[in-house]
């Protein structure tokens, strides 16, 4: 298991590499340049040219690549050219109200979508499946931002219930913590929640026309038990997959969901990165988002072995 | 477990006039027409036929697994012990199955859930129908495996499907299928899938846990060589109907239908009767099965059938005794035609 | 023999085809809509999109401003109208683009296993980075532009089609019709053009539909956060950004636009779906 588990980790390595060559490439393809930004208006040529030689900028392209990779391996993801501070310092101010978004909007992905995606699976060709799969397809196609301004013109400005904007963090009282978290999060929630909850019903539909789902009823087995133990259990690798998948959605998600309800996270530093033209700090995020999704779908590569014995190393 | 034992040679189960009927695009197609079949206490029941005869139907039916659309039960009764399982619902259907009847399935390799220890498996249909805890539970899935042969059982028991072989496999599922000692085993052409020298093993074990349980087979096969092997009797049908039933050594003896006649002609034999002779070819019966909803009014073997006369085509005969009441064959001819042919 | 290619154009089989497949017969209904309204647009909107009306700014959807006016007094209806043209032509200019890439790069993959690792591992690396971003720094080298925009998420694109048709030459490859084809000496392109592509196609034209939606969603965000169209061409992304500042007071602004991108998505993934069940045998609805 542990070989298995090292083999996943060390083959993440070469796609982590072509991230990295990627997100290089960009600032190294940018326009404009940063010694002429660093020097100022007043900078005579030689000040530049000093300042690009101490910066390495005129080494060849591999030279820069491995150094910049040793940079961002030791911590140091450069200094945004808008704040002249760290981007690190820049992602780790802005982490929080993301990840709070993004673990809500899971949350309320996987535990609308499983249960109603099984539910449509087990009634399927009824009603119920096609009113559940009808609403997912419509769920699946409104983009999380157009929902979000739905969503806000129905609770904030027409009920009232809810804030319009912004986020507090938790330490600032869970209540208002929750209420401006759950309209983004629902936003972004509902949309995955669609794809999710399709997924699950064509893997429960194939799980529950294999034949140890006749054996199981034949033994006697409560409907429950038939779904749950034998038929998700069986489904679960297919469905743990999309949701890792979902993952990506759920990153393109945060920013324009950020975006639309003001909230200070990763997502909004990115869309102000792209206006300002803030390469390094764009670079930084890419990666750490990148990286974030590589992580991800190792932890669910992972537990395919925990999920499902045939695919344990040694069987 | 069961109540009162049954004693031996009492009904246990009765089998009425059953049809069913599949809903299709085409219209209603029927699946089985008129099936009658009485399974008595300890003996083996074969029910012999070819692909879409409607032998495996019948027995979904019977367990109530036939998925209501687009299966129709269009008449029939089937009395278990006093009571109509054809008329019983979901839940009721549930506590008698696995306890009181018990099913196989063809398909070893696929009939198992791959992501549940065998053992655990059978467990779970203790536990469910005898309310036992985890331990004695336990303890009676390693008795149930050692009862079907499975060498070092107590291993066994937390392995995981795909790590046993097809025959391991099927007797596991005898083993799960007994564990709660049902009045019933119905099995649905449980060696076809495995090997050849797998078969014989499984038909034992499965024959020597039967009897040891003191369970009613009732088994479907089209291998008329399992039917010698394991059945007291047998049914054989035809496009959803009876053609003859009766003791086995009686129908594959003396076979009274000609299809039957058939079905034993076209065995291939290994020993010739002299050694000299050429190969024989073997014997086939010309024609096809008629495809659901295709079959004539009358006889459906009579488009295939040599002896067939306009009457054949046009009035369905039903079972009728030949000699003796035990032994009987739906077919309008049965009396005249003479032992036949070797 | 699968419908597409046996069916015949009668009007029992247009009937039949409504009552077993709606969504696929009403998703192309309103994808010809709106086909129809961006090639005519000069002449169904009333108003010229760029044309500044600074003294009937943020006016209400009514008579004269179907869908109400924008900032600067622009008329939304015609905007969104023309935003439908900017939307297909990515749409239609991603698919082709990263269809016909991403096909290439997936039969290489599949027939030449010396290329295969480093193929894929390109596109895996291509594909952790979420499109969205990928697209953005793409941009952020190119410039704005709608040509650029169509490039940028056309490559994000590419990997999933690689994968798709790499798969599906794998599996190809090992069915028996494709190894007697290959023992009987049928030459490359022969074997490509008889039994390779017809096989792949209907799945890709599947896929295809779903990178269509994916497309114009992906145009209408980057456009939303000012990455995309540039703003001197209507977009639907484009307006929607242009109402967020002012949308407690005039939502119309960001709703129209909305409400047409997420039709536009929802007909595009129904006609997907549609296809999927009628191409392939697999996926047989479940009556």
């Amino acid at each position: 298991m542990l070989a298995y588990t090292l083999q996943r980790l060390l083959a993440t390595i070469p796609v982590m590499a072509v991230v990295a060559i990627v997100v290089f490439s960009l600032l190294y393809l940018a326009p404009g340049d940063p010694a002429v930004v660093l020097a100022g208006e007043q900078a005579t040529s030689e000040e530049i040219a000093y300042i690009r030689e101490s910066l390495g900028l005129d080494d060849p392209y591999p030279v820069r690549l491995v150094r910049w990779i040793g940079d961002v391996l030791s911590g140091d993801l450069g200094t945004s050219v808008f704040s002249n501070r760290p981007v690190t310092t820049l992602i780790a101010q802005r982490l929080e109200p993301t990840v709070a978004l993004t673990l809500a909007a899971l949350v309320i992905a996987v535990a609308l979508a499983v249960p109603l995606g099984v539910l449509a699976a087990w009634q399927a060709g009824k009603r119920i499946d096609r009113i559940v799969m009808g609403l997912a397809v419509l769920g699946f196609s409104v983009p999380v931002f157009v929902l979000g301004y739905l969503l806000i013109m129905l609770f904030s400005v027409g009920l009232e219930w809810l804030p319009v904007q912004g986020y507090r963090p938790i330490a600032r009282g869970v209540g208002p913590f929750l209420t401006h978290l759950i309209l983004p999060a629902l936003s972004l929630g509902l949309v995955n929640a669609a794809l999710i909850a399709r997924i699950t019903r064509a893997t429960m539909i194939d799980v529950l026309g294999q034949d140890y789902i006749r054996t199981a009823r034949a033994k006697g087995l409560s409907t429950s038990a038939v779904l749950l133990r034998h038929g998700l259990r069986n489904a679960a690798v297919p469905i743990v997959t999309i949701i890792g998948i979902s993952f990506a959605l759920l990153i393109s998600g945060v920013v324009v969901t950020e975006t639309v309800f003001n909230i200070p996270g990763l997502g909004r530093l990115t869309v102000d990165a792209i206006l300002r033209r803030d390469y390094p700090v764009i670079q930084g995020l890419i990666l750490v988002f990148s990286g974030v999704y590589v992580l991800v779908n190792l932890l669910v590569d992972l537990s395919y072995a925990w999920l499902d014995p045939r695919v344990r190393p040694g069987s | 477990m069961t109540t009162a034992p049954a004693t031996p040679n009492t009904p246990i189960l009765e089998v009425t006039d059953l049809a069913v009927d599949f809903a299709s695009r085409r219209g209603r197609l029927p699946a089985v027409e008129g099936i009658s079949l009485t399974l008595n206490a300890g003996e083996t029941l074969a029910i012999v036929g070819e692909s879409g005869s409607g032998k495996s139907v019948t027995a979904l039916a019977l367990m109530g697994l036939i998925p209501k659309p687009p299966g129709i039960i269009r008449s029939g009764t089937a009395l278990y012990r006093g009571r109509d399982l054809l008329t019983l619902t979901e839940p009721e259907l549930r506590r008698l199955r696995g306890q009181s009847i018990a099913m196989i399935f063809q398909e070893p390799m696929t009939s198992l859930n791959p992501v549940m220890k065998v053992g655990h498996q059978i467990m779970e249909s203790v536990m469910l129908h005898t309310g036992a805890d985890r331990r004695s539970a336990r303890a009676r899935a390693l008795e149930m495996l050692e009862r079907v042969q499975i060498a070092d059982a107590a291993r066994r028991l937390d392995a995981y499907p795909h790590e046993l072989s097809g025959g391991m496999r099927q007797r596991v599922m005898i083993a799960l299928a007994l564990a709660c000692d049902p009045d019933i085993l119905i099995a649905d052409e449980p060696t076809t899938a495995l090997d050849v020298t797998v078969q014989a093993e499984v038909l034992e074990v499965m024959r020597a846990a039967g009897e040891e349980t003191g369970t009613a087979i009732l088994l479907i096969t089209h291998d008329l060589g399992v039917v010698a092997e394991m059945a007291d009797r047998v049914l054989v049908v035809y496009a959803g109907r009876s053609m003859e039933a009766g003791p086995v050594r009686e129908v594959l003896r003396h076979p009274r239908h000609p299809y039957t006649r058939g079905l034993l002609a076209s065995m291939p034999r290994l020993q010739r009767a002299d050694p000299d002779d050429r190969p024989a070819r073997l014997a086939e019966i010309p024609g096809q099965v008629p495809a659901p909803g295709e079959a004539p009014p009358g006889c459906p073997f009579a488009g295939r059938c040599e002896h067939a006369l306009q009457r054949c085509h046009d009035e369905p005969q039903i079972l009728t005794p030949q000699g003796s009441p035990e032994h009987r064959a739906a077919c309008w001819r049965a009396g005249e035609l003479g032992e036949p042919h070797d | 023999m699968n419908a597409t290619t046996a069916a015949v154009i009668t009007p029992t089989a247009w009937r039949e085809a409504l009552g077993h497949h709606p969504g696929l017969v009403v998703g192309a209904l309103v994808l010809a809509v709106l086909l129809l309204a961006a090639a005519f647009a000069p002449w169904i909107t009333p108003v010229d999109p760029l044309q500044l009306a600074p003294l009937d700014r943020l006016a209400r959807p009514g008579a004269e401003f179907w869908f109400g006016a924008d900032l600067i007094g622009r008329d939304v209806f015609s905007r969104t109208v023309y935003g439908a043209r900017v939307s297909l032509a990515v749409g239609l200019g991603v698919v082709v683009l990263a269809g016909s890439v991403g096909l290439v790069i997936g039969l290489l993959s599949g027939f030449v296993r010396a290329l295969d690792n480093v193929l894929m591992r390109i596109m895996d690396g291509l594909m952790a980075i979420p499109s969205i971003l990928l697209a953005v720094a793409l941009i952020a080298l190119t410039g704005a532009g709608l040509g650029n925009v169509i490039v940028a998420i056309a490559i994000a694109e590419v990997p999933r089609v690689a994968r798709l048709v790499r798969s599906l030459t794998l599996a190809l490859r090992k069915q028996p019709f494709v190894e007697a084809a290959v023992i009987a000496g049928t030459p490359f392109p022969v074997l490509l053009a008889r039994h390779v592509l017809p096989n792949t196609l209907p799945p890709l034209l599947v896929q295809a539909s779903y990178i269509f939606a994916s497309a114009v969603l992906t145009e209408s965000i980057l456009s939303f956060i000012g990455a995309g169209t540039p703003p001197s061409i209507p977009s639907w992304g484009n307006i929607m950004a242009d109402g967020r500042s002012v949308f407690h007071l005039a939502p119309h602004i960001v709703l129209f636009p909305g409400i047409a991108l997420s039709l536009t998505v929802l007909a595009v993934n129904l006609v997907g779906d549609g296809l999927r069940d009628v191409l392939d045998p697999r996926f047989v609805k479940v009556r």
